[in-house]
C-alpha cells in the first residue's frame, strides 16, 4: 500500500515539475498518469508479464481502492457550493439551463462521433489488420 | 462533567471533526446509492455534498474551517488521477483499437462543451464575466479554475459550475444512453468523462470498468483540449 502510494505521488510530483518547468497547459497529474502508464507497459515488456495482470500487483490494488471511491474526493470542493450560491444570484436559472443543454448536447455529440468513427474504420478493409 | 458546548467549540475547529464527518457522509451516501440499486438520481456525490452543506449551514460553520479538515480527502484527487493509468494499462489493447474514435470524439466534444454553454448562457442574458467562468465547466476543477483565472473569470465560481456539470452528467448519462440504446461502454464512458470530468468518471466506474477507463482517458484529454480551445473560442465572443 505505502510503496504503491509513494509511486503514485512521485509520478504526480514529476508531472507537476515537468508541466511548470515547460509552462504546459497540461495538469501535473495527467502527465503523471501518462508517465505511470508508459512505465507500467515498459515494466511488463521487460519482465515478460501480461499488461492485463497489473490489477493483481500492489499498485493495482491501491489504484482500485482509490478509483473505487473516486466520488468521495469531489465532496470537499462540492460543499463549496454553499458559499458560492449568492455569487450566481439572479442568473441561477439561466446558468442552470445553459449547463443542462450543454451537458446533454456534449454527451450526444461525443458518443455519436465516437461510434460513427469506430464504425467507419471497421468498414474500411484497409484497416482490418488494426483490429 | 465538561460543558457539551465547550466540547463542540473545540471539535468544530479541528480538522478531525470535518474529515470524519466527510467520510461518514460519503459512507451514508454510498449506502443510499447502493440501496437504490445505483439509480442515477441517487448520485452519492450529490447526496454527500447536500448532507455536508446542510450541516455547515445549520451549524454556521465557515467553508474555510470545513476545508481545513476535508482538504486531506481533496488532496487525493491528484494521486487518483495518476491511478487511472492502471485500468488504462489493463485495457491497453482496447484503448489502442479506439485511438481514432477517441481523437475525433475529443475534438467534437470539447468544442461542443464550450460553445454550447456560452451560446445558451449569452442568449439568456448572462454577463460576459460569468460566461468566461462558464466556458471551461466540463474539465476537472484544477484546470478549469486556471483557465477561468487567466481569461478574467472567477475561479471560485468556475469550481462550483464544474461540480454542477459533473453531477448533471453523472445523473443524466445512464438514462440518456439507455434510452438511445447505446451499448458501446467505451463510447458511453468516453462521453461522460469528457462532459463531466471526474464525477462522470466516478459514475462510469460504478457502471462498468471499461466505461470508467475510457471516462478517465477522456477527462485527461479534455483537460488539455479545453485549455487550448477556450482562449481561441472566446476571441469570437
Amino acid at each position: 500500500m505505502i510503496p504503491a502510494l509513494a509511486l503514485l505521488l512521485v509520478c504526480q510530483l514529476i508531472g507537476e515539475v515537468f508541466t511548470r518547468a515547460l509552462g504546459l497547459p497540461v495538469p501535473g497529474p495527467v502527465i503523471g498518469l501518462a508517465l505511470l502508464a508508459v512505465g507500467a507497459i515498459l515494466h511488463a515488456r521487460l519482465t515478460g508479464a501480461q499488461t492485463s495482470a497489473i490489477e493483481q500487483t500492489r499498485l493495482g490494488v491501491t489504484a482500485q481502492a482509490l478509483l473505487g471511491s473516486l466520488g468521495l474526493l469531489f465532496v470537499p470542493a462540492g460543499v463549496g457550493i454553499v458559499q458560492q450560491l449568492p455569487l450566481i444570484g439572479s442568473y441561477a436559472l439561466a446558468i442552470f439551463a445553459a449547463l443542462l443543454v450543454s451537458t446533454v448536447l456534449t454527451l450526444l455529440v461525443t458518443v455519436y462521433v465516437f461510434i460513427f468513427v469506430k464504425r467507419a474504420i471497421a468498414r474500411d478493409p484497409a484497416d482490418e489488420r488494426a483490429s | 462533567m465538561t460543558n457539551p458546548f465547550s466540547i463542540w467549540v473545540y471539535l468544530s475547529a479541528t480538522p478531525l471533526l470535518w474529515l470524519a464527518l466527510t467520510l461518514l457522509a460519503w459512507i451514508a451516501a454510498d449506502a443510499i446509492s447502493r440501496a437504490c440499486g445505483r439509480h442515477p438520481l441517487a448520485n452519492p456525490v450529490l447526496i454527500a455534498i447536500a448532507a455536508m452543506g446542510a450541516v455547515l449551514v445549520a451549524t454556521g460553520t465557515p467553508y474555510k474551517t470545513y476545508f481545513e479538515g476535508a482538504q486531506f480527502v481533496h488532496f487525493l484527487l491528484g494521486p487518483a488521477t495518476v491511478a487511472i493509468a492502471v485500468p488504462l494499462v489493463r485495457h491497453l489493447a482496447l484503448v489502442r483499437a479506439n485511438i481514432l474514435p477517441m481523437l475525433a470524439a475529443l475534438l467534437a466534444g470539447a468544442v461542443t462543451a464550450v460553445v454550447s454553454v456560452v451560446a445558451v448562457a449569452a442568449a439568456l442574458g448572462v454577463p460576459r464575466e460569468i460566461l468566461v467562468s462558464l466556458a471551461p465547466k466540463s474539465v476537472t476543477a484544477g484546470i478549469a479554475m486556471a483557465i477561468s483565472e487567466n481569461l478574467g473569470g472567477r475561479p471560485a465560481l468556475t469550481a462550483v459550475l464544474v461540480i454542477a456539470t459533473g453531477v448533471m452528467g453523472a445523473v443524466i448519462v445512464t438514462p440518456l444512453m439507455n434510452a438511445l440504446r447505446i451499448r458501446d461502454y467505451a463510447a458511453r464512458g468516453f462521453a461522460v468523462g469528457l462532459t463531466s470530468h471526474g464525477i462522470g468518471t466516478a459514475r462510469a466506474f460504478a457502471v462498468d470498468e471499461i466505461a470508467g477507463t475510457f471516462a478517465g482517458i477522456a477527462m485527461g484529454l479534455n483537460g488539455v483540449a479545453t485549455a487550448l480551445l477556450v482562449p481561441l473560442l472566446l476571441r469570437w465572443l
